[in-house]
């Protein structure tokens, strides 16, 4: 009896000891605020990308984190909506953390430029970077670039450049169907610029912008693109704007490609199926059968360790050559000052995962790095979201073939 | 001429559609005052019942299954729900349904995950029925028609010839009076919510594989059967149903004008030039809009006849 309460006692100082060195250890951590959808329609993706945070934090915290220390990554709901992400990031420069990421919506992102900016201006003492990891739009580092962004993902007209160098020599009609927001404007606008530059053959048969997520029967649409003669299909449409579209041209027997931006984004290999086999295509950071078809077993053996614990594919490469250049950056800076990190970063180059060179432009604060088109097929070693399809890289758009120029005009700070 | 066939028939689709998720809709709506928000919710959960079954027994089972269990957790949410906020008047009743929305597309979220689901087409159904101009018109479309109107037809036998029929209808448009005559006003009010969860669950079953069955579907179907619920007016099953067709007929044909109004104006000689918000407004192609026209309708008809089409009371 007494050995029982003895032991009771023991446990009962040994769990008091581990709670209270957990708040030290959370202090020896470089805290890393992430702002995104983590409720709502649109939750699937924050919700993925957080998951994905943590496996490549174990990896970048296992290779030595920065200054010692370990990274770690704090999550904010932004419900997409621009003004919940303002208040996040006052939660968050209110706990001094001094690096902000955010990777989905470009409206957001635009708040977040400008929220960022006035808020530095306004505290030289508690300053804060703002990592760019997923709002596409090309104003954010061309007019409306800013000092204190860094944006570590190709911008649309990086895409949009990769896009039509990608598209296959004998498609001489397509037709442009982009969803009428921001982004789908901004596709529309790169698109049709790029094709005027390199394709000047390609005849553009129909142009059209549809209301964003409202659509609920596209076979008018797949009338209407049949009618016109188009041999493909290029459109920025993701999630259920896309499976509806394709999913429609299948019912009604269209045979077109799609030529897409973004059907790998997560959710959609499930959604489609089937139905995109060899005439689906994309414009995608990374997927898992590049290191395959690079022969590179290091980053295999990397995106293959995600694939053990979810259903889900990594193709989040730039997510790890920004921690990694985060990480160099801090070590370089001697502190996680916003300022002095923010200086490293400028111009530094690295190696993305399966060895191909990117740098981190000074004039706009533009990741210039590779992209690649692959096309949805069954001869794949890993196929996407188990779906037995997965995506065949057709066309590798390098650094070179992207640096594109800028018109931006950064005000720098006084250092 | 072969886009105005083939609009037709896929818009007349999408109203048998909207018909058997707004028909349940407005016989709540009209007998218990409630506008039941979560009434969208019930055909996302009929649409992922549906794929879990039809995992393990097939598609026709689920055909019966789904709708039915979603006919009892209709039931389940009137008697331990519904019947006991009744007491404090409409709004909460409102608002109960409102935060049902919220959790069942949370629980949804947490059962099946937040990733849309491979619910497909059955084999049987899965060839063109006919082609129409080189278009084909998918058989699982002719499916659908015949389940909704199999439904129509039902519900329409249910109401006119039976005895159950006549006490709905007559709580419809008089409540208190069928209450006065002795009937068991509740336990109307109950079969009344189970049977319309139970068309919204059949309308997920067949809807979840002709869209895609994601967390998301909820909130893109529900504003468009209230829009329909309105249009056609309280109490009306028959306004109901033309409400649901010219919604579908007006989304499917708004796709394929490319015309704008100052394309109307042009033979008149007014011709729009210039930069001004106006001319932008004007020079909207109706493609480009076309998902906002029932929304635009909708304000149009309260505007000039609050009862809807053929609606008996004012909304």
């Amino acid at each position: 009896m007494t050995s029982l309460i003895r032991r009771c006692c023991f446990a009962f100082v040994a769990l008091s000891l581990v709670i209270m060195a957990l708040p030290v250890m959370a202090q020896e951590t470089i805290k890393v605020a992430y702002v995104d959808p983590l409720s709502g329609p649109f939750a699937s993706g924050g919700d993925e990308f957080l998951k994905v945070f943590g496996y490549i934090l174990a990896k970048v915290n296992a290779d030595g984190g920065a200054l010692g220390k370990k990274f770690e990554v704090v999550p904010f709901d932004d419900k997409l909506q621009p003004a919940e992400a303002l208040i996040a990031l006052k939660n968050i420069t209110d706990q001094n953390i001094p690096f902000v990421m955010q990777c989905t919506g470009s409206n957001v992102g635009s708040a977040l430029v400008d929220g960022v900016s006035k808020h530095n201006a306004r505290n030289p003492d508690n300053r804060i970077l703002y990592l760019n990891c997923g709002a596409l739009a090309t104003e954010l580092t061309n007019e409306q670039c800013d000092f204190w962004q860094f944006r570590f993902t190709g911008n649309v007209e990086m895409r949009a450049a990769a896009r039509i160098k990608a598209l296959p020599k004998d498609v001489t009609k397509v037709y442009l169907l982009n969803q009428d927001y921001l982004f789908g404007q901004s596709v529309q606008h790169d698109t049709r610029k790029w094709l005027a530059k390199l394709r000047p053959d390609i005849q553009v048969v129909g142009d059209e912008l549809m209301p964003f997520g409202k659509v609920q029967d596209f076979s008018s649409y797949i009338a209407k693109i049949k009618a016109s003669g188009a041999q493909s299909v290029i459109t920025g449409n993701y999630n259920r704007d896309l499976n509806l579209l394709i999913k429609a041209a299948v019912d009604n027997g269209l045979n077109v490609r799609f030529d897409t931006y973004l059907a790998h984004l997560i959710g959609g290999p499930t959604a489609i199926g089937a139905a995109g086999e060899n005439r689906l295509s994309t414009i995608t950071e990374f997927d898992p059968n590049v290191p395959v078809e690079l022969h590179k077993p290091d980053a295999e053996a990397f995106t293959a360790g995600w694939r053990t614990s979810h259903d889900t594919d990594f193709s989040e490469i730039p997510f790890l050559t920004m921690f990694q250049m985060l990480a160099k950056a801090i070590d370089k800076a001697g502190s996680t000052d916003a300022l002095k990190v923010a200086l490293a970063l400028e111009d530094m180059k690295a190696t993305d995962m399966v060895g191909f060179p990117v740098q981190m432009r000074k004039e706009d604060h533009q990741l210039l790095m590779p992209y690649y088109a692959a096309t949805f097929s069954k001869n794949v070693k890993y196929d996407a979201e188990k779906t037995g399809f997965g995506w065949k890289t057709d066309f590798i758009a390098t650094t070179e073939d992207l640096t594109l120029p800028t018109i931006c005009k950064m005000k720098r700070p006084a250092s | 001429m072969e886009t105005v066939l083939i609009s037709v028939l896929n818009g007349l689709v999408y109203g048998m559609l909207l018909f058997m998720l707004a028909s349940g809709l407005t016989l709540i709506f009209s007998m218990m005052g409630v506008l039941n928000f979560a009434h969208a919710s019930i055909y996302m959960l009929g649409a992922y019942l549906a794929f879990t079954i039809s995992q393990v027994l097939g598609f026709f089972p689920a055909l019966i299954i789904a709708p039915i269990l979603c006919g009892l957790i209709g039931a389940a949410i009137e008697v331990w729900g519904l019947r006991r906020v009744h007491h404090n008047g409409h709004i909460a009743e409102l608002l109960f349904t409102f935060g049902l929305v919220f959790i069942i597309g949370r629980l949804v979220q947490m059962t099946w995950g937040m990733l849309p689901m491979a619910y497909r087409v059955p084999h049987v159904l899965d060839f063109p029925l006919f082609v129409l101009y080189g278009v084909n018109f998918p058989a699982y479309r002719g499916f659908m028609l015949l389940v909704s109107a199999a439904m129509l037809l039902g519900t329409w036998l249910l109401l006119k010839k039976t005895r159950v029929g006549l006490i709905i209808q007559a709580a419809l448009t008089h409540p208190n009076m069928v209450g006065a005559l002795g009937h068991n006003v509740p336990r109307v009010f109950t079969t009344v919510f189970a049977g319309g969860c139970l068309l919204a669950g059949l309308a997920g079953v067949i809807g979840g594989n002709y869209q895609t069955t994601e967390p998301g579907m909820a909130d893109s179907m529900g504003p468009i059967v209230f829009v329909v619920v309105v249009f056609g007016g309280l109490g009306s099953l028959a306004g109901c149903f033309l409400a649901s067709i010219i919604m579908g007929m007006i989304q499917t044909f708004a796709v394929v004008i490319d015309y704008s109004v100052a394309d109307l104006l042009r033979p008149v000689g007014v011709v729009l030039t210039g930069d001004t918000l106006l001319t932008e407004v004007l020079t909207v192609p109706v493609a480009r809009i076309g998902a906002l026209l029932p929304f635009v309708m909708m304000v149009t008809i309260l505007f000039f006849r609050p009862r809807g089409l053929m609606g008996t009371r004012d909304t």
